[in-house]
């Protein structure tokens, strides 16, 4: 397949012009032709071509669901095409399993974290070439490595096991990992997510300069259309599965790439703050409150926080700074060492009893290992909190089946839930779609308190507009809304009152709005003040 | 004749235990560790100790070698290691489930094909008399070693530099952890299980071979008192550490011993409630060392029991 075939299904998005800069690259590295990915009925892929250009940045767009993990896992052997073929410099390869990707240069950094929990981040690095010794030198290996992380602007730290790292960390190293193995094709699923968009505009432009001078190619799923416009050179659009459109980033506007993604729906319009639903009693409210080993990675001292009814509060920071462990005391899957938490006044101990009568509600982060029963069914998921209750939340002994599937259904079709069916195992949806899970739950039903970590991580921009959409509603019904984001635009266009977490202390506080000054919340997050 | 050492006689033969009972720990523990480690839990030990116990004693009668022997009970247990291993591989097969089951099965087939062999006499593995420098005759028999026990140290030491150093262990612990990581960057899956698996039965038939070629010394249908079953537990209360299991292996034995030497020294009553030692040390040991926020840190993240 040559490029100028390629280039003449431009005119699905009315590029058909070769810019300068595609003839300089004039045939594909790596191309995927006629790929079609079928899970059991459910045909995930469909006769999808993409082709991917030496030295080029290339945006792989499309909803939650579109497809598009599935299509680079596809071509990287991950999963197996049930039709289609992989061409790798003018000739067909098979690629059967990751390592044989790896061998042919090309690396993945996927969506879900695939380091190894226990090991460090040397450990994992090491364990990550294809030419392992059969007798590790750590020594030797340390100052090589050493030496490689000098030389980029990301920073981790390389004793320190995987589990012990925050997501942001988590998915530095994974890049890090694809860098140091000098891979020819890069394929990055959501690698910015968890970065904040300082780091992601580092992490990329890095990227993006090491293309154009080396001539690795990289292909980059992403929900963020300002990093396609930054960044990338060409784009390719799935939808439910198709490919919908490909074309040059510069002939196409954001709205038509928008347009591409979604077809034809129209987009959730995010409703007004109400004025003054304000409670005057605090929902939330933390004195002195102490987790962890003081001082250490993710420890958590809290003077005083309090959230009241009827407003968002943001809690900003980079993530490690104690985010995570703030969220967990409140979901109860942490302890606090010292301190009190009251919650309406009343003192609260995150059990599943207190939570439900105080109507409490958390969507944490990664909802897929800390709110998800993975080889649970949606519909069983989805009922969680209330399986145990009937309709009129009265206690009940055997399980409603029939009520819990129809109870998902109804949230499936509302939430906008992409799955095949109320019974299938939560870990198959994409990972938008868990989080929409997750989120239809906890939202469902009455809640004065909603704590929510990062809540957009990871969902395409119209989920994005849905759920900001349904947390301003529950704002507006009076629900306290604690929001913990290491997105900072998000914190500001959602909170009424935004504090900044450093090294798990609140270090600043100041009234959310338009008028808020981002370069002093920036430098506080960075602890400089 | 015997000297009378009084109450000194009762550390002594603690140690002597510990030397002594130790080993069939030692080994069952070493190779399951291993097998946890690759992420699957292999119960059906105790089955492939009494097999190789067995096995480990027809070999040494009818090749007239202990050392055949033992090799003979390993190579046994590899055929139930990888009898498990590739169980476990079929899909919706649970890796408990199937130790039990082969461990009823090496227990039975252990005494179908024992009968003949609960008369002979086959030839005893050496020992090496640590204990030479000394003329009390207890002391010298205390510290009489087997040859294995002194290999299961060494094994305990070169787990620990293949865990932490060699390709080939680091591959294990990633597959133990994280088979979706594993498979991200490309390396096997089952192979490693089954290869790991057999370790395992390897070691346990080693393990039967010590107990009917040295101490006790003999085959009979009680050869085993459960040790296949305490050393899986071992494992865990070692935190998946092989030198800890040394350790362990240890106490367990020491704490073995402590009732038969109570009774030597003419302690008439409540005797048999020491026997129960190793029982109540391990579960105080679990007691003392749980805790609320480090439950079972260490843990392969793939084994059936964390997951
Ligand atoms: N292992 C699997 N078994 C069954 N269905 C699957 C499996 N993996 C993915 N799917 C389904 O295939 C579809 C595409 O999923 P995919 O993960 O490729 O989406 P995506 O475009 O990457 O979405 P997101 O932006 O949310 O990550 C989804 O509807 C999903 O439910
Ligand atoms: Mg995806």
């Amino acid at each position: 397949m040559s490029a100028v075939s390629v280039a003449e299904r431009f005119d699905d998005v009315g590029a058909s012009e070769v810019s300068p800069s595609q003839a300089r690259a004039e045939r594909p590295i790596l191309e995927a032709v006629g790929l079609t990915k079928r899970f059991g009925a459910f045909t995930a892929l469909n006769d999808v071509t993409i082709a991917l250009m030496a030295g080029e940045f290339h945006a792989l767009l499309g909803e939650n669901g579109a497809g598009k993990s599935t299509l680079v896992k596809s071509m990287l052997g991950y999963y197996h095409p049930d039709g289609g073929a992989v061409v790798l410099d003018d000739r067909e390869v098979t690629i059967a399993n990751p390592r044989d990707a790896r061998r042919l240069g090309i690396g993945m950094v996927y969506q879900h974290f695939t380091l190894v929990p226990a090991m460090t981040v040397l450990e994992n690095l090491v364990m990550s070439r294809v030419d392992v010794p059969s007798v590790v030198n750590w020594a030797k290996e340390r100052k090589a490595l050493s030496a490689f992380l000098e030389t980029m602007p990301l920073k981790v730290p390389l004793d320190t096991p995987v589990d012990r790292l925050s997501s942001g960390e988590r998915q530095k190293t994974e890049i890090l990992k694809q860098l140091y193995l000098k891979s020819r094709i890069l394929v990055l699923d959501e690698p910015t997510s968890v970065l904040t968009p300082e780091e992601a505009r580092q992490v990329l432009g890095f990227l993006r300069a090491r293309a154009s001078e080396t001539g690795m190619a990289v292909l980059l799923i992403t929900h963020k259309f300002s990093e396609v416009t930054a960044f990338c050179d060409r784009v390719t659009v799935l939808r439910k599965g198709a490919k919908v459109g490909e074309g040059l980033v510069a002939d196409l506007s954001t709205k038509e790439m928008a347009a591409l993604m979604i077809g034809e729906r129209e987009l959730t319009q995010a409703p007004g703050r109400d004025e003054n639903p304000k409670s005057a009693e605090p929902v939330l409210a933390l004195k002195g409150v102490r987790s962890g080993d003081s001082g250490t990675r993710g420890s958590l001292a809290i003077e005083e926080l309090v959230v009241h009814g009827g407003e968002i509060v943001g809690i900003a920071g980079i993530s490690g700074n104690g985010q995570t462990r703030l969220v967990e005391l409140i979901s109860g899957q942490a302890q606090k060492t010292s301190g009190e938490i009251r919650v309406k006044g009343e003192p609260y101990d995150a059990s599943r009893a207190t939570a439900q009568a105080m109507k409490v509600r958390c969507l944490p982060e990664e909802p897929l290992r800390n709110a998800c029963v993975g080889r649970m069914s949606v519909s069983d998921n989805i009922a969680f909190r209330t399986f145990d209750r009937d309709a009129s939340g009265s206690k009940i002994r055997l399980l409603d089946k029939k009520r819990m599937l129809q109870r998902a259904q109804e949230l499936i079709e509302v939430y906008s839930i992409k799955t095949q069916g109320p019974s299938a195992p939560i870990q198959t949806l994409s990972g938008g779609n868990v989080q929409r899970a997750v989120l239809a739950r906890e939202l469902a039903g009455e809640t004065d308190l909603l704590v929510a970590a990062n809540p957009c991580f990871g969902l395409d921009f119209g989920a994005v507009a849905d759920i900001r959409a349904q947390l301003i509603a529950a704002r507006n019904r009076g629900t306290a809304v604690l929001l913990v984001s290491e997105d900072l635009d998000e914190i500001v266009a959602l909170s009424d009152r935004i504090c900044v977490m450093f090294e798990g202390r609140i270090v600043f506080e100041c009234a959310g709005g338009d008028a808020v000054d981002t370069t002093r919340i920036g430098a506080h997050m960075a602890g400089h003040h | 004749m015997n000297a009378d050492l009084g109450l000194w006689a009762v550390p002594l033969a603690v140690l002597g235990g510990m030397l002594r009972v130790s080993t069939p720990f030692l080994f069952v523990s070493l190779g399951e560790c291993v097998t946890e480690k690759s992420g699957r839990i292999n119960l059906g030990l105790e089955g492939t100790l009494v097999f190789g116990a067995m096995a480990g004693y027809g070999g040494a009668y009818l090749t007239g070698s202990p050392w055949l022997g033992v090799l003979a009970a390993g190579l046994f247990g590899v055929l139930f290691g990888l009898l498990h291993g590739f169980l476990c591989s079929l899909p919706k097969v649970n890796d408990i489930a199937v130790g039990i089951a082969l461990m009823l099965l090496g227990t039975g087939l252990a005494f179908f094909f024992g009968k003949p062999l609960i008369q002979p006499a086959a030839p005893m593995l050496p020992a090496i008399p640590l204990g030479a420098w000394s003329d009390v005759p207890q002391v010298r028999a205390a510290l009489e070693v087997s040859p294995l026990f002194v290999i299961g140290l060494l094994i305990a030491i070169a787990l620990l530099f293949v865990f932490k150093r060699t390709k080939i262990g680091l591959v294990l612990r990633m597959v133990g952890d994280s088979a979706d990581a594993a498979r991200a960057m490309g390396y096997p899956i089952l192979p490693v299980r089954i290869g790991a698996t057999a370790f395992g039965g390897f070691m346990a038939g080693v393990a039967g071979a010590y107990l009917s070629l040295y101490y006790p010394g003999s085959w009979n249908e009680a050869i085993s008192s459960g040790q296949g079953l305490i050393a899986v537990a071992l494992v865990i209360f070692a935190r998946w550490n092989p030198l800890a299991c040394f350790g362990a292996a240890l106490l367990f034995g020491g704490a073995g011993a402590l009732g038969p030497a109570l009774q030597s020294v003419g302690v008439t009553e409540g005797y048999y409630l020491f026997y129960a030692a190793p029982y109540v040390l391990t579960l105080l040991i679990l007691f003392f060392t749980s805790s609320r926020t480090k439950a079972l840190e260490g843990a392969p993240r793939e084994l059936s029991i964390t997951k």
